[in-house]
């Protein structure tokens, strides 16, 4: 589903963020990349998303080469991966609906269609009934599970989150971190990158982490 | 197809609703626009009317000539019927230097004044109408004829008038095209920079519909319908504008023309230039959109 090969990011300022790295996350997998701050986590993410592009080495994700890939054609391979912040990226002048809405709606999905999607996402994510509500209103938890509503509303084949639990409470983690395994066993492949590594003894899954820039372990399965 | 056109009618209605929901910067820039669009279209309307007015004048520029002092009533009358005789003569009136003399008295009110002159200093006068007298080099032509007869002292025609109002409507005409230019120049410098302030500060949403795969058309969109609208209500209020400048001129015109002895009315602005107008602004609008989006959206990227 995502192949890095021998991948090197580097900024315009020079400093080189990820450096050769080759990895391999098999469909309907669910991983885990972790390393201090700095190793080179959200980066990795944004060459997955083609918010930023790789400097030397070939990256493919669902069968997109994104080396080669043309840039009308970004928005769609965005459509295919669903992405959580860690700051959520919520718009605070629109409803839970419409926020969640949003990547249907950029689709061009129907109205009808649209209604009873996001009410789906919000039932999984337990805001059902919070759908008229503006996010500066909901707890730092419940806006964080908005955004999960949002990054699987158009049931992406994959799932994306950097530090979802960062500013969360344990449990509250917790409850977020067990809704990205069930969306894994619905068969979404699924990445998340955190420093908390209490969630990778509690789920029991891959780990991949990196430091400075080098993936230093996990980089296959098994 | 229906979905594609729901989907425009959407972003409309949305870019309506934020109009409304901004009324106050909304009215100052449909003001601006509507007072940059109608100083131009205003200067048209008024070379306009006074294009016809003077075509109005051109009909029957008569010729007036002021014959020799020391000509007497029955030669100056039997020259007023041989240049009557004249083919390009369509008419010949002869007036009296006595009754000339009275009606200036009655006209000028300088009655007491021209009581103390001795005698009358008005020679007796012939007035001519011209055929083919819309061909100003026939009538510039017989002009000079006439002036050479040697019972004429003064040969006098509304023509060199005529000439230079008609070089001074073409001159306006010209600016009035100048300004049209660069005040379309004006109105796609407001709407695109109002088009950038939006842009601005709705930065964040542009980032996160890009994140979650909204193509540059779509983020596009809401930004040209706005455009379009604000060029749009911009005009309407011009239209308002011209309108009310129209009524208020609308009187004074009237008077004037009445004093003057024409016909002559003030037009407005017929139907289909109305709705040219309205189609200039909404178009400006959506190129100054157009213009800021291209500048300002592409440097909008997530990081």
């Amino acid at each position: 589903m995502i192949r890095f090969s021998q991948v090197t990011k580097r900024y315009p300022n020079g400093h080189e963020a990820l450096k050769q790295v080759s990895l391999f996350i098999d469909r309907q997998e669910m991983v885990f990349l972790i390393g201090h701050s700095g190793a080179g986590k959200s980066t990795l993410l944004k060459l997955i998303t083609r918010v930023e592009r790789s400097t030397r080495g070939q990256l493919i994700v669902n069968e997109r080469n994104l080396t080669r890939l043309p840039r009308r054609q970004v928005p769609y391979l965005r459509r295919e991966i669903g992405v959580v912040f860690q700051d959520h990226k919520l718009l605070n002048d629109r409803t839970v609906f419409d926020n969640v809405a949003l990547p249907l709606v950029v689709a061009g999905v129907g109205h009808r269609d649209t209604s009873r999607r996001v009410r789906a996402a919000l039932d999984k994510v337990g805001l059902l009934g919070k759908e008229r509500l503006f996010p500066i209103t909901l707890s730092g938890g419940e806006q964080q599970r908005v955004g999960i509503a949002r990054a699987v509303v158009n049931r992406p084949p994959i799932l994306l989150a950097d530090e979802p639990t960062g500013n969360l409470d344990a449990e509250l983690s917790d409850e977020i971190m067990d809704l990205f395994g069930q969306f894994n066993q619905y068969g979404v492949t699924v990445l998340v990158a955190t420093h908390d590594r209490r969630h990778i003894a509690r789920l029991g899954k891959r780990v991949m982490e990196l430091s400075d820039g080098s993936l230093i372990q996990g980089a296959e399965e098994g | 197809m229906t979905a594609y056109l729901t989907r425009h009618l959407q972003v409309l209605l949305a870019s309506i609703g934020q109009m409304a929901r901004n009324p106050g910067a909304t009215v100052m820039t449909a003001a601006a626009i509507g007072v940059t669009l109608a100083l131009p279209t205003l200067l048209y309307l008024i070379t306009d009317n006074l294009e016809r007015a003077s075509a109005g004048f051109d009909k029957g520029a008569p010729v007036t000539l002021f014959l020799r002092k020391d000509l007497d009533k029955a030669g100056a009358q039997a020259l007023a019927r041989r240049l009557a005789q004249r083919p390009e003569v369509t008419a010949s009136r002869f007036i009296d230097a006595d009754a000339a003399l009275a009606e200036f008295k009655q006209r000028s009110g300088l009655a007491a004044a021209l009581d103390m002159l001795e005698g009358n200093p008005l020679p007796h006068s012939v007035v001519l109408d011209l055929s083919a007298d819309e061909h100003t080099d026939f009538a510039s032509r017989m002009l000079e004829e006439l002036e050479a007869d040697p019972d004429v002292s003064l040969a006098q025609s509304d023509l060199q008038w005529m000439r230079r109002l008609r070089a001074i409507v073409s001159l306006a005409q010209r600016g009035a095209l100048l300004l049209a230019i660069l005040l379309a120049v004006a109105v796609v410098v407001i709407i695109s920079n109002t088009i950038r302030l939006a842009i601005v500060n709705r930065r964040d949403e542009i980032v996160i519909i890009k994140l979650i795969g909204g193509t540059d058309a779509f983020v596009r969109r809401p930004f040209l319908y706005s455009g379009f609208l604000q060029g749009l209500v911009g005009a309407v209020v011009a239209w308002v504008l011209i309108a009310g400048c129209l009524y208020l001129l609308g009187g004074p015109v009237d008077e004037l023309s009445r004093l003057y002895g024409t016909e002559f009315r003030l037009v407005g602005l017929p139907l289909r230039d109305a709705l040219l107008v309205l189609l200039c602004g909404g178009l400006l609008g959506w190129v100054a959109s157009r213009w800021a989006v291209g500048r300002h959206l592409s440097r909008i990227e997530p990081r």
